[in-house]
């Protein structure tokens, strides 16, 4: 009896171990076959017989996404420029802009608090997919009536980002503004501090831990976005970001999985280091107060 | 659209009419007047970026709209045309029922194998929990348009890793044929991909949101049913799970949503919006609107507004779970 018990909690074990092993590889494979098929040479990559692991290592792919020969007339480092531009510039933007509204909802009483709320929480549920063509159109004619580009150009992709950032950035944020204690305030205020003093020297410190994490949800959500950017700029090989021009390698004439797989993995390495500094974060900012704790 | 009255002009009063009851109406009316000029910068830009496409998006699938409106030509009213044609065309009862069946398919996997996952990684001693965690954040952080691609790849018609181990593999397991099987042509072959895809990328999620809420369920309580002889099944639906209701209600709320959106994934994997054989409703209507000659942002609009309809009917759930927080407060 004794000894069947602890067969069965030997094998419950095996199973357990072996249960994780095969999500591990499940989750593992195919970011290692990025970096397998971004670090083999050419001649192991077209191959009816492709094998497991790499026979050599070679940097090539990285070297001629680095160089620009792979389109003629485009280069990494602009698509990289780019993407950088629009995302920080964006982030920073829709964090600034955020946050007043977040003191504004955490900290006063006032008649459209309510209906300023309930406006974010529903508009941050219409699908950007199902808008594409009413931003399209009215990008457009908004840069004609203001006479310059706003699709075909980084500017009308830049104000999108900023608009769709900030409704989740300013619930995110206001839950920190709102954690603050009142009577810290209160004793500046005692003090004879300003409205503006109390804000950078009291209210910004406690809330900038905060401020910043949202921003770094916003940022891979931006860094990432693919459709807003493909719809404004396919035009305009110039201001391509880096995921356009991921489709873009990858939609020439013949593809060259190598140059594909190595431009991956240089757009996956700055999200990876972001997503382990706010994993914690992301997890409870979806799903606040649906675990009691 | 209801458009929010800007904050009166505070006219300033000159100093020597100012009595102490008027200063302090000054500074009562400024304190009113902050939290309206600090929502008017995220109030301006939310009005003119997204509540005034989404009035717009009405308006076009309600009036016919094409190139020729564009470039400025008077739209015309066409009495629900769009939506006539919409809900009375076969083509896009098929892409409604393809995009229902892909996104519940998606939703049920994601659910099933991240609650699966949260149940191991809780069990699991703490080096295998972080191991197995860091290797699901891997997955998750992916960025959507590398995930398509490399799924793209695995799967790719001659030099792809799939078709050389099926066609490795011996023919009484997997049939024959496998040499340059092309896996994005059909729905039968491609939907299955982009569930693959969409399901990699989205079961940590739900896995590590599972494992913080079982970290949050006192351990007395399985105590409790395993004196009363109660297994891991029935321990699960006796405690674990009435106990994680909201969260798994929230979790899948929040599935059905972003599944229903899926974009890029299909993008990639279909190369593209012109087979009009794999389309679902986001792809459709990019299609209608970006991808045919002339583009019809009319209909597009028309199917964009069910979508839209569809989704926030769905979020309500969500919606009056954090309208409930709200009042809490």
């Amino acid at each position: 009896m004794n000894n069947r018990y602890r067969v069965r909690r030997i094998l419950g074990r095996a199973g357990m171990y072996a249960a994780a092993l095969a999500v591990l590889l499940f989750a593992v494979f195919p970011v290692y076959w990025v970096l397998a098929t971004a670090l083999r040479p050419t001649g192991e990559i077209f191959t009816r017989e492709p094998t497991l692991f790499p026979g050599e290592l070679t940097l090539e792919h990285f070297e001629r996404v680095l160089s620009g020969v792979l389109i003629p007339g485009t280069s990494f480092w602009s698509f990289l420029t780019n993407s950088l531009v629009v995302t920080v510039g964006s982030v920073t933007v829709a964090a600034l802009v955020s946050l007043l509204a977040a003191v504004a909802v955490a900290r006063f009483r006032f008649s459209l608090r309510g209906a300023f709320i309930l406006m974010l929480m529903v508009i941050q549920m219409v699908p950007v997919e199902a808008l594409i063509i009413s931003l399209f159109v009215n990008f457009f004619h908004l840069g004609r009536t203001l006479d310059m580009e706003l699709v075909n150009n980084l500017s009308g992709v830049f104000v999108v980002y900023v608009a769709v950032a900030l409704p989740i950035t300013i619930l995110m944020v206001r839950n920190f503004v709102a954690a603050v204690p009142k009577s810290l305030e209160e004793a500046a205020a005692i003090d004879g501090a300003s409205g503006w003093t109390i804000f950078w020297r009291i209210l910004m410190p406690l809330v900038a831990p905060g401020l910043g994490a949202a921003s770094i949800f916003a940022f891979i959500t931006a860094w990432n976005e693919f459709l807003v950017a493909f719809t404004f700029l396919q035009n305009n090989t110039g201001a391509y970001t880096l995921p356009i021009s991921l489709q873009y390698y990858f939609g020439a004439v013949s593809v060259e999985w190598g140059s594909v797989m190595a431009a991956s993995t240089l757009l996956t390495v700055p999200v990876m280091i972001f997503f382990l500094l706010v994993q914690r974060r992301m997890v409870s900012g979806l799903t606040m107060g649906a675990v009691k704790g | 659209m209801t458009k929010v009255e800007g904050p009166p002009a505070v006219v300033p009063e000159p100093p020597e009419e100012r009595s102490r009851a008027a200063a302090r109406l000054t500074v009562h009316r400024r304190r009113r007047l902050t939290p309206y000029l600090l929502i008017l910068p995220a109030l301006t830009i939310l009005a003119l970026v997204l509540l005034w496409p989404i009035l717009q998006m009405l308006w076009m699938s309600l009036h016919s709209y094409g190139l020729q409106q564009l470039q400025g030509q008077q739209a015309e009213w066409n009495s629900f045309a769009h939506y006539l044609d919409v809900l009375t065309d076969e083509r896009f009862w098929e892409i409604f029922r393809n995009t229902i069946v892909v996104c519940l398919a998606m939703v049920a996997l994601t659910m099933l194998l991240g609650t699966l996952v949260g149940l191991l990684l809780h069990k699991l001693p703490n080096w295998a929990s972080t191991v197995l965690g860091l290797g699901l954040m891997l997955a998750w952080a992916t960025p959507v348009i590398s995930a398509a691609i490399v799924h793209r790849w695995l799967f790719d018609t001659r030099y792809g890793l799939v078709n050389a181990v099926l066609g490795a593999l011996p023919d009484w397991l997997v049939g024959g044929g496998w040499q340059d099987f092309n896996w994005f042509n059909s729905p039968v072959t491609l939907f299955p991909i982009l569930v693959v895809t969409v399901v990699w990328q989205s079961f940590p999620f739900v896995a590590i949101s599972v494992l913080a809420g079982l970290k949050s369920i006192p351990g007395d309580l399985y105590e409790a049913v395993r004196i009363d002889g109660a297994g891991a099944w029935k321990s699960f639906w006796n405690v674990t799970f009435p106990m994680l209701r909201p969260l798994f209600a929230l979790l899948l709320v929040l599935q059905i949503i972003w599944d229903f959106r899926i974009f890029t994934q299909l993008f990639i994997l279909a190369g593209g919006v012109s087979n009009r054989d794999v389309a679902l409703i986001p792809t459709y209507i990019y299609q209608l609107g970006f991808a045919s000659t002339p583009p019809n942002y009319g209909m597009g609009s028309a199917i964009a507004v069910i979508m839209t309809v569809l989704v926030l009917a769905i979020s309500a759930y969500y919606l009056r779970v954090m309208i409930h927080q709200e009042e809490a407060r």
